[in-house]
């Protein structure tokens, strides 16, 4: 009896402590910012991860995609020439244009934050327009200007006695045309982060080395790069990783070509696994990168948050 | 304002007697009684020329009586192989797939046998020709049924007033239109000379040398004119063969009478150079042709399409075909057989050719001399010698006889073109031929 008595109020005891617990989790900002994040996370589930699980099962099948071969591709693919041609091409592409749009990137933010605030958002505005468009529709426009044939830089050029320049038919002039576009898509974005940085930079900092007679490069070496140095990180390595992944610049430009001397690991990825029918072998091409590119970001992003401890 | 309220009860009650009405109710035969089928065929260049087929597929729906659904898929982009990969990926999507070339093969384990289909198309309009039979069956089954949309040859546009000329050479009498070719003194040989007199002349051959279709193309019907593979039918390296070396040593000669920038040109460089008028020939289906006549009327005037010059073991021109497939995962293959049938029927195959300006070009012997191409102009009769009528030229495809799984990667990977490049370039033979054996080995992985 005394038990049947109890029961019902220890329930509502139970009831109550879970519905203030559950009340408290909810409270929590942690718990809010979780759940406001779930659908973003519940997306990336979807759309990154688990393509990218089945990108590694396909990595471990044989090309009728029937049997299970283990890492069979990998070793074939170290063995062909055109590959080890690929990875040199991908890091070439990726450190040069990734190193030209943080200088042009540090350079160009200068200026615009040297320009009074008043016409300082035109500025940003127009700067910012490459990144803004479709890659492939300014992509496309490039084409023109770089036609094998009617080059309209040629056309140019000629007035002046020089070319015709084989834009897109030589190896070295093909990497200069690709590596060009991609630096002309990927530096207003490094502008925008280095402005974004050198705003926060305390104005006392610039003061007081002054005061100390530091001359603009001891200023620039001194207070503006080490303030920038997490942002500086952070574009690179996001920088990094988006144009060893880059597609659309080097497919339209010159599709890999002449005799493979601009495919990147997308680009011949796409070759093998769409054009080819090949789609296991195309699957572990792009997945080459993943382990270096996972690597160097641990690294990076170490560093940082070891900075951010000091600090 | 009075509301009447659904109690619990009620509303139980309702969905009980609406199931029970909707699962006993009497099979009535509706406008699409016999199901449902969704075709993806290819986004034709020619505009207005998909009205034809989806005027054939409403015909044949109506009588039918099953539901179609059509998406036209465009090539640019390679919008139509990455559906085909999807596809065939998630085992689910249209009923019909149009596919290039090499695709049936490549998907071959998935897809329905048509061996029934065209045995009654065979019987009605003739023999297919040989880069059908090779691209389309495997090991006596048809993969696919062969589509005269997209299906094309890449043979000679020539300018007529240039090449007699500069070259003396007078392309019409040649290819006389409505009568059999007089072609016998068109050989790689004169072909040369033609284009070393039209190079010095300022209006070179507009022939390319990068790794879409129409270098390749051509590469392959010159390498096949000098009996060069790269890997005959039984999959065995013939790279490094006399026949070979002879191929290459032509296209080094040919090579330094084309434009210098031939190693970048794609699918439209070659069309802008005959439109643009700054050269003497190209190797395209009358697509350029049909450009001009609509933007640079006095060039078309001029153009001429005609047949490949002969080599040393034959006249071989590229043949580009199209198919038709139904994947062993349809839904519906007996309906999708049933239309693919309609599409394949001579008349309906007509209206398409006409609707396409000539462009299409099916592959059955009986259907290859359609007043269309006898009518076509200006000039009259330019496209008369388009579709082969005499059986004047083999048709092939590059990279063939080789397995045609191996030819894909061949054919993709443009290794002939990339041969001729290197050697143009300074490469020494044996080492070009040295790593195109490496390419090949490589593309026999299974």
């Amino acid at each position: 009896m005394a038990d049947v008595a109890l029961q019902p109020n220890r329930s509502a005891a139970q009831t109550g402590r879970k519905r203030s617990s559950l009340h408290n989790a909810l409270k929590r900002k942690s718990t809010v910012a979780f759940l406001m994040t779930l659908p973003l996370l519940l997306l990336i589930a979807a759309l990154v991860i688990y393509p990218a699980f089945y990108a590694v099962h396909l990595a471990t099948l044989n090309k009728s995609m029937q049997r299970f071969i283990g890492f069979n591709n990998f070793e074939f693919l170290f063995k062909r020439e055109t590959f080890w041609l690929v990875v040199k091409q991908s890091c070439i592409f990726a450190i040069t244009a990734v190193i030209f749009k943080a200088v042009l990137g540090f350079i160009i933010a200068h200026f615009v934050h040297n320009i009074p605030a008043k016409g300082q958002r035109k500025w940003r505005g127009m700067l910012l327009v490459p990144w803004v468009i479709p890659p492939a529709m300014s992509t496309l426009a490039w084409l023109w200007l770089f036609d094998p044939s009617y080059s309209a830089f040629n056309y140019t050029l000629s007035f002046f006695g020089i070319g015709p320049i084989p834009w897109t038919g030589d190896a070295m002039w093909a990497r200069f045309s690709v590596i060009l576009v991609n630096i002309w898509v990927g530096a207003p974005f490094f502008m925008i982060m280095y402005l974004a940085a050198l705003k926060s930079v305390p104005e006392q900092l610039y003061e007081a080395a002054a005061i100390d007679g530091a001359n603009w490069w001891q200023r620039i070496w001194y207070v503006t790069l080490p303030m920038m140095r997490n942002i500086i990180a952070i574009t690179t390595l996001f920088s990094l990783i988006v144009t060893f992944a880059n597609f659309d610049i080097v497919r339209i430009l010159t599709a890999g070509g002449p005799l493979d001397q601009t495919h990147i690991f997308a680009t011949w990825a796409f070759r093998i696994g769409i054009e080819g029918s090949d789609i296991p072998l195309g699957a572990s091409v792009s997945l080459f990168m993943v382990p270096i590119l996972a690597v160097a970001a641990i690294f990076i992003l170490r560093d940082i948050s070891k900075r951010g401890n000091e600090a | 304002m009075s509301r009447r309220k659904l109690s619990r009860r009620q509303f139980v009650a309702a969905t009980a007697l609406t199931s029970a009405a909707l699962v006993t109710a009497p099979y009535v035969r509706g406008a699409h009684a016999a199901g449902k089928l969704s075709i993806g065929f290819w986004d034709h260049w020619v505009p207005g020329a998909n009205k034809a087929s989806t005027d054939i597929v409403n015909a044949w729906k109506e009588k039918e009586k099953v539901e179609v659904t059509i998406d036209y898929i465009p090539s640019q982009g390679n919008k139509n192989l990455l559906t085909i990969a999807a596809e065939a990926q998630a085992k689910s999507g249209h009923d019909i797939l149009a596919m290039p070339t090499w695709w049936p093969h490549a998907q071959s384990e998935l897809l329905e046998p048509m061996n029934d289909v065209m045995e009654d198309l065979i019987k009605r309009n003739g023999e297919p020709n040989g880069t059908v039979k090779y691209l389309g069956q495997s090991k006596g089954k048809w993969l696919a049924v062969p589509a005269s949309v997209g299906s094309q040859i890449k043979g000679p546009c020539s300018r007529i007033d240039l090449m007699k000329q500069h070259a003396g050479i007078d392309v019409q009498a040649l290819y006389p239109a409505g009568a059999p070719p007089k072609a016998d003194s068109w050989t790689l040989e004169t072909f040369l000379k033609a284009a070393e007199a039209c190079h010095k002349a300022g209006v070179p051959f507009g022939i390319g040398l990068g790794e879409t279709s129409d270098n390749v193309d051509t590469a392959g019907a010159i390498f096949q004119s000098f009996g060069a593979a790269l890997v005959d039918e039984k999959g065995n390296l013939t790279v490094k063969t006399d026949a070979v070396r002879q191929a290459l040593e032509y296209y080094k000669k040919l090579i330094s009478f084309l434009p210098p920038d031939v190693g970048a040109w794609d699918d439209a460089s070659n069309n802008k150079w005959l439109v643009s008028g700054k050269g003497a020939m190209i190797m395209n289906p009358p697509s350029a042709w049909a450009v001009a006549k609509r933007d640079a009327p006095q060039v078309a005037e001029q153009c001429w399409t005609h047949g490949f010059p002969s080599g040393p073991k034959g006249r071989y021109a590229p043949y580009l075909a199209y198919f038709w497939g139904t994947w062993s995962f349809s839904k519906n293959k007996e309906a999708a057989k049933s239309v693919l049938r309609a599409l394949s029927q001579p008349d309906a195959i007509e209206k398409m050719v006409v609707a396409s300006g000539g462009y299409d070009l099916p592959c059955y012997e009986k259907l290859t001399t359609l007043k269309v191409w006898q009518e076509e102009g200006p000039p009259k009769g330019t496209l008369y010698h388009y579709p082969n009528p005499h059986n004047h030229q083999t048709l092939s495809i590059a990279a063939a006889p080789a397995p045609p799984k191996i030819a894909q990667q061949i054919y993709v990977q443009a290794t002939l073109t990339k041969m001729c490049l290197r050697y143009h370039k300074g490469e020494p033979m044996e080492k070009v031929l040295a790593w195109a054996e490496g390419e090949c080995e490589g593309f026999m992985r299974s």
